[in-house]
């Protein structure tokens, strides 16, 4: 496959970028998105250029590393993340934008990297369980109803990519958020911050200078492990019942 | 509590939801009432006249009508002042824009902003021009509103405003009410289709029952 690239390129944080364009030759349609790329950035090395710098880790669609807005869509045409994007979705001599997560709290830290700390801030205001740690409790000792955890198990799927926000109109990280409280709150363990957990994320989530949630549902079309719109609800439900309890203390 | 919710995204929505509701609330109140002008001027201005004598002899002359004033005039206010904040914190979290374009959501979700500026506008021409009659075509009559409906919808420019407003009301009640029930945590799974066939039907309802005035009007019905 013969393809156009139109890449945005930007130096640094603080420098300005545009969109660049390459061709490239040779892509075999069982390749992945991001192998494509490695072609490009070998052709660049060759020539002596600056490789186009993007995120990626495990390829295999697990650690939510690799972002970029294919062609206007948050990892591209096909509903998983970009490692996992295969050339055969893309025709012969097509022209393909490619861009960096846009958002105010995803700032660019070059080419198509962009910094998601956002992401690990918002965890560490509440997604978490204070548990005593050391060796693993007995499987049964909590018990927890198969619907919970078939919930808690849906949200979990959240690998925090940044699909979501890269997605919607208003850059809101609320499906995100969303997945990681609703993972934990339906579950014994996470019920002693149950309140906490919600207000904290939620605050620390408006601090970060994400947007706020205009149900467009872009998030859950874009998600690459299908969190559902309605999680957004779930958390709305949460945030309402945190707030209530709060008060009466 | 207040100070969370308003210094919140998330309850800032919250107060839409319920500023919204109570807006909504009034609008079917509101619809069913204008209806009454297909029974003649008498029914029409009699229950104008019940509207300002509602709750005698407890409440003295126009004061539920004013308590209800004063409740719409904070609804619309709150739901307005939330609206241009969330719509400023957007705005600023996504400041660069995509170069590769697509249209993104239904036209009821992309219209909300546009679609409550026009109502608001809209809102005030209305009670400028029926309630307060500063500018009504012709003359203004206090206490004959049948005539001055009847004035209000035999001009071009006053049917043209309307309709416009209500065809942007069915579509921001469309994605509005739908959205509410989400913000205030009763939508499911399960009940997603319900809602979104409950938000459909009164922007449906209430765009057609409001447009039945000013057709009604122009064809002669209503004269």
């Amino acid at each position: 496959m013969k393809l156009t690239l139109r890449v945005w390129r930007q130096r640094a944080a603080d420098a300005d970028g545009a969109m660049s364009t390459y061709e490239v030759d040779g892509i075999s349609a069982d390749m992945s998105f991001l192998e494509m790329l490695d072609t490009l950035n070998e052709e660049l090395i060759l020539k002596g250029e600056d490789p186009v710098a993007f995120d990626h880790d495990c390829r295999e669609g697990i650690c939510g590393a690799c972002s970029l807005v294919i062609n206007g869509d948050a990892h591209g045409p096909e509903r998983t993340t970009t490692c996992q994007l295969h050339m055969r979705s893309f025709a012969d001599g097509d022209t393909i934008d490619v861009e960096p997560w846009r958002a105010s709290a995803f700032p660019v830290v070059k080419d198509l990297v962009v910094d998601r700390s956002a992401f690990d801030r918002i965890i560490q205001a509440g997604g978490y369980v204070t548990a005593p740690t050391g060796a693993a409790p007995e499987a049964h000792a909590t018990a927890v109803p198969k619907p919970d955890a078939d919930f808690a198990f849906e949200h979990a799927e959240c690998i925090g990519c940044g699909a979501c926000v890269a997605a919607c109109p208003n850059g809101a990280a609320m499906l995100f958020t969303s997945a990681k409280v609703n993972h934990l709150n339906v579950l014994p363990q996470g019920a002693p911050e149950r309140e906490t957990r919600v207000l904290d994320m939620v605050a620390q989530m408006d601090e970060e200078g994400f947007g706020g949630c205009t149900l467009a549902g872009e998030c859950a079309t874009a998600c690459p492990k299908g969190i559902p719109l309605v999680s957004i609800t779930g958390m709305n439900k949460e945030w309402l019942r945190a707030t209530r309890k709060a008060s009466r203390r | 509590m207040a100070r969370t919710v308003w210094d919140s995204s998330v309850g800032k929505k919250t107060v839409m939801a319920v500023s919204g509701l109570i807006m909504l609330l009034y609008l079917v109140v509101h619809m069913i009432g204008n209806l009454k002008i297909f029974f003649g001027p008498g029914e029409f201005n009699h229950y104008a006249h019940w509207l300002r004598t509602v709750g005698e002899p407890f409440m003295h002359y126009e004061w539920t009508l004013w308590l209800i004033r004063v409740a719409l005039v904070v609804a619309v206010f709150a739901h307005a002042t939330s609206a241009y904040q969330l719509s400023r914190r957007d705005i600023r979290a996504r400041p660069n824009k995509y170069v590769h374009k697509k249209a993104r959501a239904s036209y009821a979700t992309r219209t909300m902003r546009w679609g409550g500026i026009i109502l608001a506008l809209f809102i005030v021409w209305h009670i400028l021009d029926l309630t307060t009659g500063t500018v009504h075509s012709g003359g203004f009559q206090e206490g004959h509103p049948y005539q001055n409906v009847v004035d209000t919808f035999s001009t071009w420019y006053g049917n043209v405003i309307y309709i416009v407003a209500m065809l942007a009301l069915g579509l921001h009640i469309r994605h509005g009410f739908w959205s509410a029930a989400q913000t205030l945590g009763v939508g499911s799974r399960n009940r997603d289709r319900a809602l979104k066939t409950v938000a459909n039907a009164l922007a449906l309802l209430l765009t057609a029952g409001f447009l039945a005035v000013p057709v009604g009007v122009m064809t002669g019905l209503v004269s």
